[in-house]
Parts: C-alpha cells; structure tokens; sequence
C-alpha cells in the first residue's frame, strides 16, 4: 500500500513538470495557432539560467526564482524576433524557423557555458525525506516539485478562469479573428502568452535540472511527450493539459514500476527490462489514438 | 651519353637515400575515440589528459618516431562513432585506433578497424563479452577489462562478507547487461530484484528506488558510469536509503563523479583493476603528475588510457619505430611488455588481460579531496569467462 502511494506520488511529480511544459505549448499552440518545436529550448535555457544564477546568489531559491524574469525577457525577446513573422505563415514554415531556433539555442549554450553540461545540487533544506504519512519517507526535493506544480496549476486555473487575461486568453483559444475583430490589442496578448509560456517552461527545466542534470538537447526528448499531452488534453486547453499530463505520469511509472515485474512472470528478465520501458512509450500513443478516434480534438478540445 | 644514363640513377638512388629518414622521422598516428561533449565529456576529458601526460613521459617519440593524437568525438552515440572510427582508418590512415568508453560505441565499431580497415583497435575501456568471446579479434586488444569482471570481483568480495541478499541496477545496454551477468556469476545469495533502466535517457530513478525501498535488500548495486552515477548516488541519498541500505558499485562513483558526488560517497565500496593508491612507481609518478597539472585526481579511465599508449610505445620501441608488418606489431603488443600503471599484466589468448581487481572505499584524502583508497584484492590473475569461445588460441 505505502509502495503504490510512492509510486503515485512519483507519477504526480513527474505529470507535474510535464504540465508546466504542455501548458505553454498548448497555450502558444491553441491561441496563437504556432506549432513551436522550440519550447523546449526554453525549458533548458530556463535551466541554465538557473545555474549560473544560482552560482552568483549562492542560494538556489533565490536564483530559480530570478531565473522566471530572465526566461519571461527571453520569451518575449523571441516573440518579437522571431515568432511574430510566423503567424501569418503556414505550419511547415513554423516548424522549419522553430526547429531552426533549436539548433541555435543548443549551439549558443554550447558557447557559452561549454559542451560539458552542468550539474545543480538540491538545495541543504530539502536533502532529505518527508514523511508523508507516518513511516513512508519521500524525497522532501520531490514532494517540493508536487507542491510548487500543484501552486503554479492552481495559479494558471485561476488566472485563465477569473481574470481579464484568462477571459482573452479562452476567446483568442476558441476564435482568434473575433477577437482580433472586437479590438483586443492581440500583438500583446500574444507577446505575454509567450512569455508566460516561457516561464512555465523555465520553471519545470530548473526544477527538473537538480534531478537530470543540466545538458544541451535536455528539452529536446521530453518536447515529443508534452506534444502527446497537448493532443490527448485538446489543443489550447489548460485543464486537458493537466489532465493528460497526470495520466501520462502514471502511465510511465507504471511502466518503471509495476510492468517490468509482470513481463517477467512469462519473459526472461533482461527481456522485460527491455520491453516495459518500450512497451509503457507505446502505451502513452495508443493512449494518444484512442483519445483522436473517440474525441479528435482532444478530451477537453473546443469542438468545432 | 654518360649524363643521360646517370641521371635517372642518380635521382633513384638520392630519392631512396632520402626517403629512409623520411620514413623514420614520418609520426605514428594514433586515433582515439572518445566523448568530448553533453553530460559525459568529463570522462573524455580525463582520457584526453592522460594521453597527452603520456606522450609528454614519452617525451613525444615512441621507437625514435614523432607521433601525433587524433582525436574524435563520439557524442556518446555508437553511430556518431562507427563514422568517426571510418573517417580515422580510411581518411586520417592512423597506425592504431583506440579510446572508446562505451560498449554498444566499441561495437559498431569494431569491424570498420579491425576488419574492413585492417588496423589495430586497443580498447582503453569498453569491454563488451562479444569480443572477448566469439568475435573475438587478432586485430583488438584490450587495456581495460572485460565487462563481466569488475562486477565479478565486487560479487565475490559480497560473497565473503557475508552479504545475503542485493537488489541489482544497470542501463539497459551491452555493458549494463554484462555487468549484472557478471556479480550473479560470483554473489550467490538472493537477487530481490534486477532492473535495466533505459540508456542514456532515464536519469530519474524514483520508480527504482521506491522499489527497493520495498524490497528491503541487503545492498543495491549499481553499474551507472559518469553523470548518471551522479545522480543515481544523489536521487538514493534524497530517498532517505543511504543510512538502511548499503550501496555496492561498480564504474558509478570514481574521479570523474566523485568532484560532484562529495560527502554523499564516503564509505561507499566499488570494485576497480587499478586504484589511484597502487603502490608502484609509474603509478605513483603518472597520479603526482596528473594531480600536480589538473589539480584532480586521475580515473581509472585515464589509467586505462595512459596503458593504451605505453603499449604502443612498446611496441614501436622493440621495432625501432617500422610497423609496416602487422603481424610483428601484433606479436609484440601482444607480450604487454611495458610498465602498466596496475603494476603489470599478461595476455590471455583472446588478448583481454589477465589481472588483479582489487575493492576500494571512498574516503577523504589528507587535504580534504575526494578520491577511493583500496582496501582489499577481491580477484587475484583473474581470467575473463568468455576467453574459452575464442578461436584464437
């Protein structure tokens, strides 16, 4: 019983960070209608930002927390660079430019903090375990990630459900032109999406960084999952992005966790070990295609 | 009529005069192959310094010869390397490939030198079974180990301690397969549990560790060699393991991990062939240099490294710098007679070799560094267990 509410709890951490990134993803996608390859670029510029600011604060909370500005600069700076000459144009060609701004987002950490990757320590206070119930000790730096997700989620409903910005944000999510057309100044609306999008990005790439170390190209595998998330939950939704994000959680701990075992009841064990990591991947597509047959926008996608 | 017979003379015999010092003076290439960028370049990096150390004890000349490093980044990927390994023997035509920190890397490339380029391949770590055994190669030496052999020696010391039961972690790939086929060849109490975690990408083990929370083994051992050894040792730290379950590795906690991992490694136990502590007197000069150049401690990566380029050294020395004939060159690299920083070792006749492992601790040095201090011989002359399906004899 305590061994599957760890697990649980590890699930939830990791559909957590994913959300931070689906959330962007889908807002930039769904209002914006900009297929951005690059967003996990900022999900690891967020987190060397964080290392380098953390080395000169000397303290980690205070450097995550100034990295949020300093990603939030940098998303709006490539909004106007950049993504503000694509929306007009067709999603090839933003696929194209943003792939683009991949590679040179991994060329420019490549010089300026080296081809070596950089390691974050978790901070003194939370190198330790909680427990979360009495006699089940969890890892006090994850069960932080869960609270600081679980924060930030609330925040976004919050802010998409009860402010002017969530009320233009939900009309530009389910028509743009409307809008556009009532005299909504949609330039900065989109300027701002972004940034925020950046910062949720930032935020799950420096909290994930003490956990996987900081590397170029380490946005680059998780953005393929965050895509899958924003399809499963519908293209443009905050609550279908959470949503999925927790399902796919599970299913790759349950992959990790429970699969491996089961395999092994009728398989030899390094055939298992090989097959429950592939087998839990397949699993979040068939996930995927189930949720694009029964609902083709996505569980919680605008139907049109 | 004199002048014109003469003439054509007279150049042959000056150009042939005048290429056998050109010969001579012509540098030995050597190709290493090794990770030089992403999470895992300090490993390359460690290599890279022990090779140029090297070459400086060698005072730049092996058998009167300049010679020259080439270096070549894997990126951690085998097919980055197998490209990288074609572009040394077909482009650059190097005299001897080595390096290659990984296994599944060693293996795509092993064919491209040994077979398809007919040149020497010594490996400087990777030691996958398939080599040792049925691909085995006139063409492939080894410096290191075979992958079975480490973990071996780490099995066997747990056997002798008394040690009941273990809960066995690796990536899932040609080394991490071996290397937990290795322990289970000498520990023989329970196994509670065997996981092969995806490599390179997974780096977060929650799943893992709740699972041997649960399981209640009498000691994890591990195979994650560089930057995931790091957060391996950090992520079982966190979960609060340290003080309930002993950690027994192998590869994960070294001098390439250990300026990261401080204080959470002490006490650890890790099964090495050579240990920065061997007391004889090319070790001790190769670590006082290393250490007085970089301010770190060598690995054994860099150890192994270093031994590559004497063995060639050797060899070129015994054949005053002429290694057009092969078989010569094989004949006598194959004595492994040089000074190995382990204190010397031979060939068995898949030309793995054959040495001692030996169990080390991490502790602190006198000035408060980081390092591993060895504490016992867990293996003595130990032969690899896939020699016998060699057909070289």
């Amino acid at each position: 019983m305590d061994y599957l509410l760890l697990q649980m709890l590890n699930g939830v951490q990791l559909g957590l960070l994913m959300f931070l990134l689906a959330a962007g993803l889908t807002l930039t996608f769904g209002i914006m209608d900009l297929v951005n390859l690059a967003h996990g670029s900022l999900y690891m510029m967020g987190a060397y930002i964080a290392w380098t600011l953390i080395g000169w604060t000397d303290s980690f909370v205070l450097g995550a927390l100034l990295a949020l500005p300093v990603t939030f600069l940098l998303g709006v700076a490539v909004e106007a660079v950049v993504m503000r000459r694509l929306y007009a144009r067709d999603h090839l060609d933003q696929v194209l430019a943003t792939f683009g701004l991949i590679l040179f987002f991994n060329e420019l950490v490549r010089v300026i903090w080296g081809p070596a990757g950089k390691s974050l320590t978790v901070p003194a206070f939370l190198n330790r375990t909680v427990e979360i119930l009495p006699g089940v000790p969890y890892p006090a730096y994850r069960f932080a990630i869960i609270v600081v997700g679980a924060v930030v989620a609330l925040l976004l409903a919050w802010l998409v459900a009860r402010t002017r910005l969530g009320m233009l944000i939900r009309a530009g999510a389910s028509n743009r032109r409307m809008i556009a057309a009532l005299g909504v100044n949609i330039e900065l609306l989109f300027t701002l999406v972004f940034g925020l999008g950046a910062v949720f990005a930032a935020l799950a790439g420096l909290m994930a960084a003490p956990l996987t170390s900081v590397k170029i190209g380490m946005g680059d595998d998780i953005l393929i999952v965050a895509f899958v998330i924003i399809v499963i939950g519908g293209i443009g939704s905050i609550k279908g992005a959470f949503v999925a994000a927790m399902i796919v959680g599970q299913i790759d701990i349950v992959g990790r966790a429970f699969l491996p075992d089961f395999l092994k009841t009728f398989m030899t064990a390094s055939a298992a070990s090989s097959a429950a990591p592939a087998i839990s991947q397949v699993l979040v597509y068939l996930l995927m295609a189930g949720v694009l047959i029964w609902r083709p926008t996505g569980l919680f996608g605008q139907r049109t | 009529m004199m002048s014109k017979l003469f003439g054509p003379a007279t150049i042959a015999a000056l150009a042939f005069a005048g290429l056998q010092p050109a010969m001579a003076q012509s540098p030995i290439k050597i190709g290493f192959v090794s990770t030089f960028s992403g999470p895992q370049a300090a490993i390359g990096e460690d290599m890279r310094r022990s090779v140029e150390l090297a070459k400086e004890h060698l005072g730049g000349k092996m058998g009167g010869r300049p010679f020259e490093i080439i270096y070549e980044d894997d990126q951690f990927k085998p097919d980055v390397g197998k490209q990288k390994s074609e572009k040394l023997v077909q482009q650059d035509k190097v005299n001897f490939v080595t390096g290659y920190i990984w296994s599944n890397v060693l293996l795509a490339s092993l064919k491209t030198v040994t077979d398809e380029g007919d040149t020497i391949l010594i490996s400087a770590n990777a030691g996958p079974s398939q080599i040792a055994g049925e691909l085995c190669n006139k063409n492939f030496f080894s410096t290191s180990w075979q992958n079975d052999q480490t973990p071996m020696a780490m099995g066997q010391y747990l056997q002798g301690k008394g040690v009941k039961s273990l809960y066995l972690l690796a990536g899932n790939y040609a080394a991490g397969k071996d290397m937990l086929a290795g322990v289970k060849r000498t520990f023989k109490g329970e196994i509670k549990g065997e996981d092969l975690t995806k490599w390179p990408d997974q780096l977060d083990f929650s799943a893992e560790l709740a699972k041997i929370a649960a399981a209640k083994p009498d000691g994890i051992f591990i195979f994650y060699p560089g930057a995931h050894g790091v957060q391996f040792l950090t992520q079982y730290v966190q979960a609060g393991l340290k003080n309930t379950i002993p950690l027994y590795q192998v590869f994960s906690i070294d001098a390439i991990t250990l300026p990261q991992q401080k204080e959470l490694a002490l006490g650890t136990l890790g099964a090495q062939e050579w240990v920065n502590d061997l007391p004889n007197e090319q070790n001790k000069r190769y670590v006082a240099d290393f250490k007085k150049k970089h301010g770190t401690y060598p690995s054994y990566y860099g150890a192994q490294s270093y031994d590559a380029i004497m063995l060639i050294a050797s060899a070129a020395e015994k054949l005053k710098g002429d290694l057009t004939n092969k078989d010569k060159v094989r004949a006598e690299l194959k004595k492994a007679d040089f000074k190995s920083l382990r204190g010397g070792f031979k060939y068995n006749t898949n030309q793995f070799p054959i040495q001692n492992f030996y169990i080390q601790e991490a502790v602190k040095d006198a000035d408060g560094m980081m390092t591993v201090k060895t504490i016992a011989t867990a293996l003595t002359d130990a032969k690899d267990p896939y020699y016998e399906k060699c057909p070289m004899k």
